[in-house]
């Protein structure tokens, strides 16, 4: 059921000569499912606002809140969600904060009329309306974090770093797919002009599946740090895997390779006669 | 068969999900660790064959028992072009997509049953088996 203009203006009017007691319901509601995770000053503040954007939207005769009445309001919905989000509140605290002016409206409606109730009904379309927006712009902020978290995560996991004079090391931990791959060669690259370094080693012990791919990932790396002038080793190569290359087929030619990072780094020392 | 798990494969995260998968089921049936991890490369190469060949899929990953022994039954099923010369793409080297062509061959070597089932502009289906010892 629509919110017919008439019942716009009935609710905007109400919304402003009973703002106070509103807002102080309102709030007291959302407090409550917050519990007392936010300052009560600060939620006043908060339903303060959405409730003249609510006002502004319905006095200027929004029937859905797609409209171009509605705009205000919506910014002010999409503001809330991602305040909550980054905060760390769930979906439905998210959402209650909008659907707790149900029930605020109902508590300073006159219920005995029953042409009340139908603008009532109206409007708590709106109000629904208004919360899964505020449902849906929470999800979407979230999803931008988690993809944010899992760029920070690509940077965190694959530090290049120098074991000795001229030797520098990448421990790889976790699954290595195309996109840490990529990241991985070019730190690498980077580190070796950096440091001047004629010696790296790939140690891929917290790596728990050498598939053809990673196995693939990591020869284009040592090709690249070659052509740099680099002589790399892959150390970390654990039983399991070993055996698993093996049935693979897969070769690793003249690349040296260790079973663990320490027997790489005694190899390096004793080939440079250290 | 029993309890059979399914995931659709969709994406590079569902390979992972299917490698974590097939990694927790491994465990529960106590193949040895190297066994584990043959099992879960294969499945990892076959879930990629899957999606970059097949255009995605499903794999489905069940406990078996044949009465003497307890194992892992894994099947890769898309809707894909399906395979032209099955024995040249069991041939190492091969490959039409740019990797080390090792995938379907290095499976097959690494587990203990390997059945392929594939027909032009139908898909193709892989079952594979591996027992406990």
């Amino acid at each position: 059921m629509a919110l017919g203009p008439e019942e716009a203006n009935r609710f905007a009017a109400l919304l402003e000569e009973r703002q106070e007691e509103l807002v102080g319901a309102w709030t007291d509601r959302v407090a409550q499912s917050l519990r007392g995770r936010l300052s009560r000053t600060e939620l006043e503040r908060q339903t303060g606002e959405l409730r003249k954007g609510f006002h502004a939207a319905l006095a200027g005769g929004a029937a859905e809140l797609g409209q171009e009445p509605a705009d205000e309001l919506r910014a002010q919905l999409t503001e809330l969600s991602s305040s909550r989000a980054r905060q760390g509140f769930s979906a439905t605290e998210t959402a209650v904060s909008v659907f707790a002016l149900k029930d605020a409206v109902l508590t300073v409606l006159d219920g005995s009329d029953a042409s009340n109730l139908r603008d009532y009904v109206a409007f708590s379309g709106f109000v629904d309306q208004a919360a899964l927006f505020t449902f849906d712009s929470y999800v979407q902020i979230r999803e931008g974090l988690i993809a944010d978290q899992a760029e920070q995560l690509l940077e965190l996991s694959t530090p290049v770093v120098k074991l000795w004079e001229g030797v520098v090391a990448v421990p790889l931990v976790g699954t290595l797919d195309s996109a840490r791959a990529q990241v991985v060669m070019e730190r690498l690259l980077e580190t070796l002009v950096e440091t001047g370094s004629p010696h790296a080693i790939i140690d891929i012990t917290g790596v728990p599946a050498v598939d053809t791919q990673v196995a693939q990932h990591i020869l284009k790396t040592v090709v690249a740090a070659r052509l740099m002038g680099a002589d790399c080793i892959i150390s970390g190569i654990r039983p399991q895997i070993a055996q698993t290359i093996v049935a693979l087929g897969i070769e690793f030619g003249d690349i040296a390779t260790k079973a663990s990072l320490a027997d790489a780094l005694r190899f390096v020392l004793k080939k440079t006669g250290r | 068969m029993s309890d059979g798990e399914r995931i659709e494969v969709g994406t590079d995260q569902d390979v992972v999900r299917v490698r974590q998968l097939v990694r927790t089921v491994a465990v529960s049936v106590k193949l040895s660790l190297v066994d584990q991890t043959k099992l879960v490369t294969a499945a990892s190469e076959l879930a990629r064959n899957t999606l970059v060949y097949g255009g995605g899929g499903t794999v489905e990953v069940a406990r078996v028992d044949n009465g003497r022994r307890r194992g892992i039954q894994i099947v890769f099923a898309d809707q894909g072009p399906g395979i032209a010369d099955l024995e040249l793409a069991l041939t190492d080297g091969y490959t039409t997509g740019g990797g080390l062509g090792l995938g379907l061959s290095g499976a097959r070597r690494l587990v203990d049953e390997f059945l392929i089932d594939t027909s032009i502009g139908r898909g193709t289906t892989v079952t594979v088996t591996k027992w406990c010892r």
